[in-house]
């Protein structure tokens, strides 16, 4: 269990991390979700005690992990894969780490083998793709075989192989029983593999909550309909007080009726319907919304408008807290 | 998946001690598998024998080679086997600063503190494992230079030996010396965080400021001088004093480099312990 109480960073004159309140509870994924500088690094960074909070604490199983008996068997962390010496060998490496926490050396092997490393142990690590980097890292973080591994933008760079297999593992060790904090900013990403979402802009949290509450306040409920006479459905679904946009493939896509009404209005009228179903905006949408007005900087494409004013001109999503 | 390996079975071996805490003995093995896993050690050691005994021989063979100029009273012939040392004190601060500043060069810092995250613990532990090194090292280079260089001397009645009067303490200062200075270079990057800054500021203070004294007037050199770190440091590999040199006394003098590296360890380890990582 990680806590984190009004944790503040200042760099300077600009607030890196403000106020950040959150717990990351054990036994699941939890997604650290947020656009570049948004401060993900930095918390995780306050987590470790590699900075210094401006204000307000973390702790891990109740402590500040600089006070933890042995660190290595509560928390594992994996901030940066390039964060090791390239002239060591991936063994010599591993080895030096097992040390200060007293972990025996045959612990070395048991990780080298699980990452698929072992081939390349006796090798220095200054040769290693960013693939193999990333194992090395995450060996490292299992050394101490912890209850809490910490991995910041794991996938970042990856091959669709190696995501797979970072993807995988995660799942894997939080089958054990282990608490996973993993930050991100791909919401598609976490999509995938995170339980319960920390999502922040500009330090701030903006939401805290589990990744199907997430889609829910998140998403408009929209439904698809298919029909040979879209003209008049599109009118009574008007009538009823909702509103409906034309899809793609002919189809409609309606909002503010559940799809329960929408397939009674069309019996009741006699209208053919061909296809019925409940539509969502992605969770990457969600997130783009919900993070546009926090994003450092914005980047705009040729001849297009702002990225986060043109989707609330297309839906007004609830307010997350 | 290999995934599913992580196993129980493997985990109630891997339980921690109930009592106690990752310390300095474990984080003392760290640093000494640190140390010897990489080839610059390797390099930078055997370079530190290499130049000592190499410029040693070569002031040596010198020497012998005027013998008659040489006037037998005031004539040193330690100082003069173990010259090398003026610039062995150059690349063991090389390897003093390395110890901590490719820390920060390769990210590893950020590794290092998140297994050990207690910084006094890892500080003192690098500058533990690096002063026994530098020492060993510097010893194995210091008696070297001695002999090779009075086997050079010898022919010519100018050598010396070990039970000569003062000769044993300067030649283990000489390894003391070369020690000190690489603890001065360590205290320098653990300020600096930065290889190139910290090896400049080490010459700088250890060679240039030396030289740089020469340029002042005589009177002031008198009592500048003799605080300079190297010229201080130096009296403790030297068996003869000329009477009218203003000059600490042996250990007095290595007292005087001993506390330059102490104030720079001192000061690293506050900024060591204080910084963002």
């Amino acid at each position: 269990m990680i806590e984190a109480r009004g944790l503040t960073k200042r760099f300077g004159d600009k607030l890196a991390v403000d106020q950040l309140t959150f717990t990351v509870e054990p036994g699941k994924i939890t997604g650290f979700l947020g656009p570049n500088g948004a401060g993900k690094t930095t918390t995780m960074r306050m987590i470790l005690g590699l900075d210094r909070p401006t204000r307000g604490s973390v702790t891990v199983h109740g402590k500040e992990f600089t006070k933890l008996a042995y660190p290595m068997h509560e928390m594992g962390a994996l901030l940066d894969a390039k964060a090791v010496h390239g002239g060591r060998s991936a063994y010599n490496h591993l080895l030096c780490l097992a040390e200060t926490n007293g972990i025996p050396r045959t612990r070395v092997g048991e990780v080298l083998e699980l990452v698929g490393l072992t081939e390349v142990a006796g090798k220095r690590s200054k040769g290693f793709s960013l693939g193999m980097g990333q194992r090395l890292g995450i060996a490292g973080a299992l050394l101490g075989d912890p209850g809490i591994l910490m991995f910041d933008e794991p996938v970042n760079g990856l091959d669709p192989e190696g995501i797979l297999w970072i993807r995988n593992l995660m799942k894997a060790l939080a089958g054990e029983g282990r608490t996973i904090f993993v930050s991100s900013h791909l919401m598609s990403e976490m999509e995938n593999t995170a339980d319960h979402l920390l999502v922040i802009g500009r330090g701030r949290l903006i939401a805290d909550c589990s990744v199907a509450e997430f889609i829910e306040r998140n998403s408009v409920q929209a439904v698809r309909v298919r029909t040979p006479k879209p003209e008049i459905l599109a009118g009574l679904i008007a009538e009823a007080g909702g509103s409906t946009v034309p899809g793609a493939a002919g189809a409609l896509v309606a909002q503010g009726l559940p799809v329960d009404q929408i397939g009674d209005l069309a019996f009741e009228n006699g209208i053919r319907l061909h296809e019925l179903a409940p539509a969502q905006a992605s969770l990457e949408e969600a997130f783009m919304e919900l993070t546009a007005d926090s994003v450092e900087f914005h980047a705009h494409a040729p001849g297009q408008r702002d990225a986060g004013a043109a989707s609330t001109d297309r839906m007004h999503p609830a307010g997350v807290a | 998946m290999a995934t599913t390996q992580i196993a129980p079975a493997a985990r109630e071996r891997l339980l921690p001690p109930e009592t106690g805490r990752a310390g300095f003995a474990d984080a003392l093995r760290s640093e000494f598998t640190k140390i010897k896993s990489t080839r610059s050690t390797y390099w930078t050691l055997l370079a530190l024998v290499v130049v000592c005994v190499g410029i040693g021989a070569l002031a040596s063979a010198g020497a012998a080679a005027h013998a008659n100029e040489v006037s037998k009273g005031t004539f040193d012939a330690t100082q003069q086997s173990l010259a090398g040392l003026y610039l062995g004190q150059l690349v063991i601060a090389v390897l003093g600063a390395l110890t901590i500043t490719s820390e920060y060069s390769t990210g590893m810092i950020r590794t290092t503190l998140s297994v050990q995250p207690r910084r006094g613990v890892v500080f003192a532990a690098k500058a533990v494992v690096f002063a026994m090194i530098s020492l060993v090292t510097g010893l194995i280079a210091s008696f070297a230079s001695f002999f090779v260089g009075q086997a050079l001397m010898s022919g010519h009645h100018l050598s010396v030996t070990l039970g000569d009067p003062n000769v044993l303490r300067a030649v283990i200062g000489g390894g003391l010396f070369l020690a000190a200075c690489g603890m001065l270079a360590y205290g320098l990057g653990a300020i600096l965080r930065h290889t190139a800054g910290a090896i400049t500021a080490a010459i700088g203070l250890l060679f240039v400021l030396s030289v740089l004294v020469g340029f002042l007037p005589g009177s002031w050199q008198d009592h500048v001088d003799k605080w300079m770190p190297m010229i201080a440091g130096s009296q403790v590999w030297t068996t003869q004093v000329p009477p009218d040199a203003h000059q600490f006394p042996a250990w007095g003098g290595f007292a005087v480099l001993a506390g330059y590296a102490a104030v720079a360890i001192i000061v690293g380890l506050v900024c060591f312990r204080t910084r963002d990582a």
